[in-house]
């Protein structure tokens, strides 16, 4: 394993992925969930739990493709063409929830087309992002520095399991995420949803890991060999001990932060399976992560202000989910 | 309808209708966010209430604008990739890191602070809202910055060398960052923002005049705008003088285009107000012009030489129709709104600023003006540099994915769709939010809240400075 500016720059981009997934993760499954709230006063609550920080996460994504663009050129350049409809469909989806923060407020007549709108694009863009993960982990096809399928090579079976599995798993982080940030009959509603949602996400993690060694061979020998094998029980423990944890504290009253910090263990502990899987490539089957770096120049100084600039934005991310700390009061707001 | 287009053809549509649709929040977001550190700083010096009101007022304004700027810019940074693949492959290494520092340190910086501004004032006290005020203001700046300088090193490219997969790799980050075109590039656009939301602003304290004199937010805010009228303008003009000049230095082809010049001048060229370019016959029909004018601006001395188009191989020329109106139409607009920012300057020194509706309702209808002149102007800058998507060196035409037609086509028709429907709501949602005056309570639906019994009572209750404070 060599330790050099492409292995950084891959754990770096891989900690913006993860990093992204949390935390639009659980704003984007409020989403999922908003047709679900009984009354007016609960859909406002629940969008104002997230309205001061999704901009923040949505961040992480730009960094993501950002990041992709600056380190791994080529990656950007094979994946991007590759994932034409899924990526696309995204942003659309992003672009209907990402205004409705705002819009919602600003009409009575049309309330309901915008209520539908981050509903709606929440569900495309989760469940295009499982449909793109799936996509990558079946592997692209590259010729000459080219990707060279069609535009339709991204749809499987295998892919619509991914994307669903994301649906349902950001799903569960906004239920439990609601758990922790409001209370009353909303509160009680969300911890009834998040204990189906866990385990439906626990089913999907189980069929799509199960499913994964048999896209490519090489993840086959990854997880079924040593020292890969020694993963092959690790990872699974850890995702019951969580699941653990996620199931005692929705059923304990009073325990409103657990559910979440469980959910996102869960994340954590998937992401780092697939990244099992992946390394050392990049973009599978074909390139790795060196195949795809830019010079050394180009990850040097990117590098420089990454490690200044990071920690500055998490101290200070983490500073404004301080200032909105708390259970939300459903008489905050500006409009 | 799509069967006659090419890839190519279709992927330029589509940048150029995304992009066009963007850069119209961050010129107004950039502005707003500026003019929003200075109401909130003018209300902590002074106490003035005006100031607060005004704050709360564009505020919300912003809140819209930003969001649609977000969005539409998270587009933007997919679309390299989606189609535009193998430019993404070669210029990576260079624009990249850029991008990715305009993503550490502005759009996150935007971001991180958005929520402190837009909702934090009552939770972390005036001090540090308004360090998170400025904040987003600096955030909107920096993200201009390396933009521009992403786009610019495009136009006049320094600093790289090639490798042998064809890639540009970087050699000096200072040149690259710092290329010809960039000093100039950042002040015209940032200039812009700052014009576009003064006229905008301008507007909208106009159309309140009209219906009350004595309205003392649109009083306040029309007198600001007037102001940086009449002050940015001239330095508007200036800047844009010297941008050209050194685009002549840079990208003469774009400066012929923009002139009108077809043919060369050996001995002094004339300035083409006005015609219509005929691409066919190449030359100008209907021109009127006035001689050797064209060679004092460019080169300072009436009898320059300067070469026309028939100095350019075919294959190298920018299409020279689009350029040459676009770049007209901004002009115009530059000076029609010199002459606006006189006219205020006239009425202020007489004390008739508050008391001329004609003049009010010029500034009702110049309101919307930034906007088609940065549009113009972004149309001129890139029109006038194709062929090519790095200057000189990487053809649009080389620069494509490999992504069929048809799945263009379809995202570009999604666009165009989604694009109408959504922008044109908020567009609509914000002119009816400027529709009302500033000291209206609640610009939202909830006109008369519902408020629950309990403490939340008792801050109505605590009069209009916590409400305001508040909303
Ligand atoms: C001169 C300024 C300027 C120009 C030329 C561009 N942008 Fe922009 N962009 C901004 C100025 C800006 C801004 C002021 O920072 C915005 C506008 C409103 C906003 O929310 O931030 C923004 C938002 C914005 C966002 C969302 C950021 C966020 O979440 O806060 C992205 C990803 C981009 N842009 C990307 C692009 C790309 C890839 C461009 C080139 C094709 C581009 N922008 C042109
Ligand atoms: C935000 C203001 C901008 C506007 C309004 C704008 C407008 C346009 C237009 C109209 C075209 C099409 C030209 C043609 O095909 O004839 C174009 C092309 C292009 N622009 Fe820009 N541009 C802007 C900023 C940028 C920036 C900041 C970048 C780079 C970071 C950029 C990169 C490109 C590229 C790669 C093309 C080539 C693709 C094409 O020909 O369509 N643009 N732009
Ligand atoms: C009347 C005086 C003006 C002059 C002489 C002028 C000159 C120029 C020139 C020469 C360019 C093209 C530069 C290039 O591509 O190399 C340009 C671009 C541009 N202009 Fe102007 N301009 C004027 C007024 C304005 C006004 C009033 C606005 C907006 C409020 C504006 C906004 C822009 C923008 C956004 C661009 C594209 C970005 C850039 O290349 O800087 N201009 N201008």
């Amino acid at each position: 394993m060599p330790f050099d500016l492409a292995f950084i720059w891959a754990g770096i981009i891989a900690f913006a992925v993860l990093v992204y997934v949390i935390l639009d993760g659980f704003d984007l499954g409020v989403g999922i969930l908003f047709p679900f709230a009984k009354t007016e006063r609960h859909r406002d609550v629940m969008m104002n739990s997230v309205a001061p920080v999704w901009d923040g996460n949505e961040t992480w994504l730009i960094l993501g493709g950002g990041g992709l663009f600056a380190v791994f050129p080529l990656a950007y350049a094979v994946v991007m063409p590759a994932l034409y409809m899924p990526i696309i469909l995204m942003l659309l989806g992003l672009i209907f929830r990402g205004v409705a923060f705002e819009y919602r407020w600003r009409t009575e007549k049309w309330k309901r087309v915008w209520d539908l709108s981050f509903f709606g694009g929440s569900v495309v863009a989760a469940f295009m992002q499982g449909v793109a993960l799936g996509a990558l982990v079946q592997g692209i096809e590259v010729v000459d520095r080219a990707y060279a399928g069609g535009w339709w090579d991204w749809l499987t079976l295998f892919s619509v399991l991914t994307g669903v599995a994301v649906v349902i798993g950001y799903a569960l982080l906004g239920a439990t995420w609601m758990v922790m940030k409001t209370e009353g009959e909303l509160a009680a509603q969300m911890r009834r949803y998040a204990v189906p949602l866990g385990w439906g996400t626990l089913g999907f993690v189980g069929l799509v890991s199960l499913m994964t060694p048999f896209q490519d061979p090489v993840y086959f020998e990854r997880w079924f060999n040593l020292p890969g094998s020694l993963y092959t029980f690790v990872v699974p423990m850890i995702l019951v001990g969580a699941s653990i944890l996620l199931f005692r504290g929705l059923a304990e009253e009073g325990r409103d932060r657990q559910p979440f910090l469980a959910a996102l263990s869960l994340f954590v502990i998937s992401f780092i399976g697939i990244g099992i899987s992946f390394y050392p490539h990049m973009v599978p089957p074909g390139l790795t992560i060196w195949d795809a770096a830019a010079p050394d120049e180009s990850l040097a100084f990117a590098l420089v202000g990454t490690v200044v600039l990071v920690p500055l934005i998490l101290a200070y991310t983490a500073y404004a989910y301080w200032v909105f700390r708390g259970k939300v009061d459903p008489e905050e707001g500006y409009h | 309808m799509f069967d006659s287009l090419t890839a190519e053809t279709l992927a330029r549509v589509q940048f150029a209708f995304t992009v066009s649709f963007h850069i119209i929040f961050p010129a107004f977001s950039i502005g707003l966010a500026s003019f929003l550190a200075v109401l909130n700083a003018r209300w902590l010096m002074t106490r003035d209430e005006v100031f607060l009101r005004l704050f709360n007022y564009w505020k919300k304004i912003f809140a819209v604008g930003f969001g649609m700027g977000v969005v539409s810019g998270i587009v933007m940074s997919y679309q390299f990739g989606t189609n535009w693949a193998v430019f993404s492959d070669k210029t990576g290494p260079v624009l990249g890191p850029l991008m990715a520092y305009e993503v550490l340190s502005a759009f996150f910086l935007e971001a991180g602070f958005l929520g402190i501004m837009l909702f934090g004032r009552q939770r972390v006290g005036d001090k540090l809202h308004m360090v998170a005020t400025a904040m987003v203001a600096i955030g909107t700046l920096m993200s201009a910055t390396w933009i521009l300088s992403v786009n610019s090193w495009m136009q006049t490219p320094a600093g790289y060398g090639m490798n042998e997969a064809g890639q540009f790799i970087p050699e000096d980050w200072w040149q690259i960052v710092f290329n010809p075109s960039f000093p100039y590039r950042l002040v015209h656009m940032v200039l812009a923002a700052y014009l576009t939301t003064a006229f905008v602003v301008g507007g909208v304290g106009a159309l309140h005049l009209l219906r009350d004199r004595t309205d003392g937010e649109a009083r306040r805010m029309f007198s600001m705008a007037m102001w940086m009228a009449v002050i940015v303008t001239p330095i508007q003009i200036f800047a844009g003088d010297a941008h050209g000049l050194n685009t002549l230095e840079h990208q003469p082809v774009k400066v012929m285009a923009m002139e009108g010049h077809y043919d060369s001048h050996p001995d002094g060229a004339p300035l083409i107000l006005f015609g219509i370019p005929n691409p066919e016959e190449k030359r100008i029909d209907y021109a009127i012009e006035i001689p050797k004018l064209s060679s004092l601006i460019l080169k300072h001395h009436l009898d320059a030489p300067l070469n026309g188009l028939d100095t350019v191989p075919d294959e190298d020329e920018p299409p020279v129709t689009i350029v040459f109106f676009s770049f007209r139409v901004m002009i115009a607009i530059g000076f029609a709104m010199l002459g606006l920012g006189l006219w205020g300057l006239y009425l202020r020194a007489r004390g008739r600023l508050y008391e001329a509706p004609l003049f009010h309702r010029a500034a009702i209808l110049m309101a919307p003006t930034g906007f088609i002149a940065v549009l113009a102007g972004w149309i001129t800058t890139e029109v006038g540099r194709q062929p090519f998507t790095v200057y000189g060196l990487l053809r649009t035409a080389d620069s494509l994915s490999p992504v069929e037609a048809p799945a263009v086509a379809t995202s570009l028709l999604m666009f165009i769709v989604v694009y109408f429907f959504v922008f044109g709501a908020g567009t609509y949602y914000i002119l009816r939010m400027m529709n009302k005056p500033a000291h209206t309570r609640r610009l939202g639906l909830r006109e008369a809240p519902v408020r629950a019994a309990g403490p939340i009572a008792s801050t109505k209750a605590a009069g209009s400075r916590a409400d305001d404070a508040n909303a």
